[in-house]
């Protein structure tokens, strides 16, 4: 930039053309990305509609016990847009983990997690933790009755930890039960405490990215092949090319999300449950309580292990672990290869009984506990597990494929 | 002037500064997490509730709000009555040894109660804090929410979150989410089924 112009007038005090070349035209992607790294970059956009219609919302939400719920029907019948403001942001929530699962999930075909990026990885299960405790006090806010009962169990969770779960839970809940003072911090948390937390790490992961560069789908280092400006030969500028990419992405994304928001909001209850369209009855417990289904796989889990020597915590454990043992992914996985398409037949194998559990765990969460769903529960963790557990062993003597030197696809 | 830095002597100094801070920081933090305790009014709402009991017919349940927790107060059948200690080995904690209530409810037996007739518990499964409902008919398999409660269903309550069942006392059966018997409140029980729930007949030292 020339001294004289504006944007030198910044860069003399501010490394605004740096930043943007390290980070955005001079960040050199592998350029065989395919459908799967859209995910990433629609997670932020997620992200910032989340941020937006959220600081909107609270403008006309009331975090109390007596007016939440009837906040909530004001802002869909009596402001203006706000019923679409709100269902951009219920949407959102369940765009969120649709987003971030297939973005786990991309991590174990291409073997994104594993070393030299065991960092990003890690950053990125803070942010899947937080989003959880995000999305789960969110769904407190609206002050239904499954809100409440919601909160109920959750909350109660803290109760099995020994010697101290009494005292921990009204701690948590400010009160006796349920109530105003958990409903005023749990939106402290929700719109201030939580949202802060997560800009920071998902900007961490971003930085950790950056600084090893992307894996691709070939799962092989580009900046082993470099030219003789130093750039890799199977790299490009994230800007232009990814940049363009990504919004044709991002407008696909964006046409099934409004298709959701005008034609099917609620999602035939996954999205909204119905009987949060009641107001909280603290006597009145809705005759099945489930999660919304982006926590279903989880809950299964934790309904699926019995109480043992007079306590259920070791349920609540086994949650907790289900969550944890994501953390060691990069350590478990042993295979000399990283991309699925080098991986040999065992992994592809675990792979799709891991995908079969985890989602036929978010059925069994959905179902009341009765007739076969308790039984394919038990199985279901089981096999999670099993996937996580017998990783060290299985990627070791499992067969590989010749990996490339260079990255394949169309040149 | 003499350039040398005492590297040992920084080391010390710094790690002095960083520890009295830190404990600065514990302190400061006890006022932001004593915040989060039930506050002076939370708790002062807390106090007994009395509930007239006595217009209850006999198979009938009331519930009643103590802290925001529903409590159960049942009028129970006197057949079923006879019956409560005749399962004892179908249930995970017979003598309530593990679970939580006064210890003149525990010394009760299998009625846990105060007065055998009137029983009272808090609405609240062991398990994650669901509200159970009442399925007070024996051997009536389907009387809630279509769960099948077994042909020899002994009267009792049942979970519907997570399918806890138990009897007549709040008792819980053998392999149930649920890991104990249905929590009794301190409370007292006067004439004409006057219950107070909140507070143990132990008189108050004022």
């Amino acid at each position: 930039m020339a001294a004289g112009s504006f944007i030198g007038w910044i860069d003399q005090r501010f490394p605004l053309t740096k930043m943007w070349r390290e980070q955005v035209s001079e960040y050199y992607a592998p350029k065989n990305f395919n459908f799967w790294y859209y995910f990433g970059v629609i997670s932020l956009v997620v992200l910032v509609n989340q941020l937006v219609t959220g600081i909107f919302l609270t403008m006309n939400y009331k975090p109390s016990a007596a007016e939440a719920f009837s906040s909530i029907e004001y802002i869909m019948r009596d402001v203006d847009g706000g019923w679409l403001i709100r269902y951009m942001h219920s949407t959102g929530a369940s765009a969120f983990f649709i987003v971030i699962y297939l973005h786990m999930f991309r991590a174990l075909l291409y073997g994104s997690h594993r070393k030299p990026r065991e960092l990003i990885w890690i950053f990125g299960c803070l942010i899947f933790l937080l989003l959880m405790a995000e999305a789960f006090m969110g769904y407190v806010l609206p002050w239904g009755n499954m809100s409440y009962w919601g909160a109920q169990v959750i909350v109660s969770l803290f109760s099995s930890v020994p010697y101290v779960g009494g005292t921990l839970v009204d701690w948590i809940r400010g009160d006796y039960y349920i109530a105003d003072a958990t409903l005023n911090r749990f939106f402290a948390l929700h719109v201030a405490a939580l949202p802060l937390a997560l800009i920071f790490l998902v900007i961490a992961h971003l930085m950790a990215l950056h600084e090893v560069g992307s894996n691709n789908p070939d799962g092989i280092e580009i900046k082993k092949h470099k030219d003789a400006q130093g750039h890799p030969l199977d790299g490009i500028p994230f800007h232009p090319y990814y940049t363009v990419k990504d919004t044709v992405g991002i407008a696909g994304f964006l046409l099934l999300f409004c298709g959701v928001i005008f034609f099917a909001p609620t999602f035939g209850g996954l999205f909204l449950e119905s009987p949060n369209f009641e107001p909280a009855n603290p006597l009145q417990t809705p005759p099945h309580i489930a999660p919304v289904w982006y926590f279903t796989p989880f809950y299964a889990m934790l309904r699926a292990v019995p109480s043992f020597a007079g306590t259920q915590i070791w349920g609540v454990l086994v949650m907790g672990a289900a969550v944890l043992v994501l953390f060691f992914l990069p350590w478990l996985d042993r295979s000399p290869v990283r991309s699925i398409r080098y991986r040999g037949p065992i992994y592809k194998v675990m792979l799709a009984i891991f995908v079969f559990s985890f989602i036929a765990l978010g059925f069994c969460g959905m179902k009341p506990p009765s007739g076969i769903y308790p039984t394919l529960a038990k199985i279901c963790t089981v096999l999670y597990f099993a996937f996580f557990l017998l990783m060290p062993w299985y990627t070791k003597f499992d067969s590989v494929k010749p990996v490339p030197e260079r990255v394949t696809g169309h040149a | 002037m003499n350039d040398q830095v005492d590297h040992s002597r920084r080391r010390l100094l710094t790690a002095a500064t960083v520890g009295t801070g830190a404990i600065g920081v514990a302190f400061a933090a006890i006022p932001f997490l004593a915040s989060w305790q039930p506050s002076a009014r939370a708790k002062a709402l807390g106090a007994p509730v009395e509930v007239d009991a006595s217009k209850l017919e006999s198979g009938q349940m009331l519930k009643v709000v103590w802290r925001g927790q529903a409590v159960f107060v049942v009028r129970r059948v006197k057949g079923s009555l006879e019956q409560l200690g005749n399962h004892d080995a179908l249930l995970a904690d017979p003598a309530s040894e593990d679970s939580l209530q006064p210890d003149y409810i525990k010394s009760s037996g299998a009625v846990r109660a105060r007065n055998p007739e009137y029983w009272v518990g808090l609405a609240v499964c062991t398990h994650l804090g669901c509200s159970p409902l009442g399925a007070f008919e024996a051997n009536n398999s389907f009387q809630v929410a279509g769960a099948d409660l077994g042909a020899n269903w002994p009267g009792g309550f049942y979970c519907p979150c997570h399918g806890s069942k138990y009897d007549l006392s709040g008792r819980v059966f053998k392999s149930m989410p649920a890991p104990k018997n249905l929590t009794v409140p301190p409370y007292v029980f006067a004439e004409n089924a006057r219950i107070t729930i909140g507070v143990d007949d132990a008189p108050k030292t004022v």
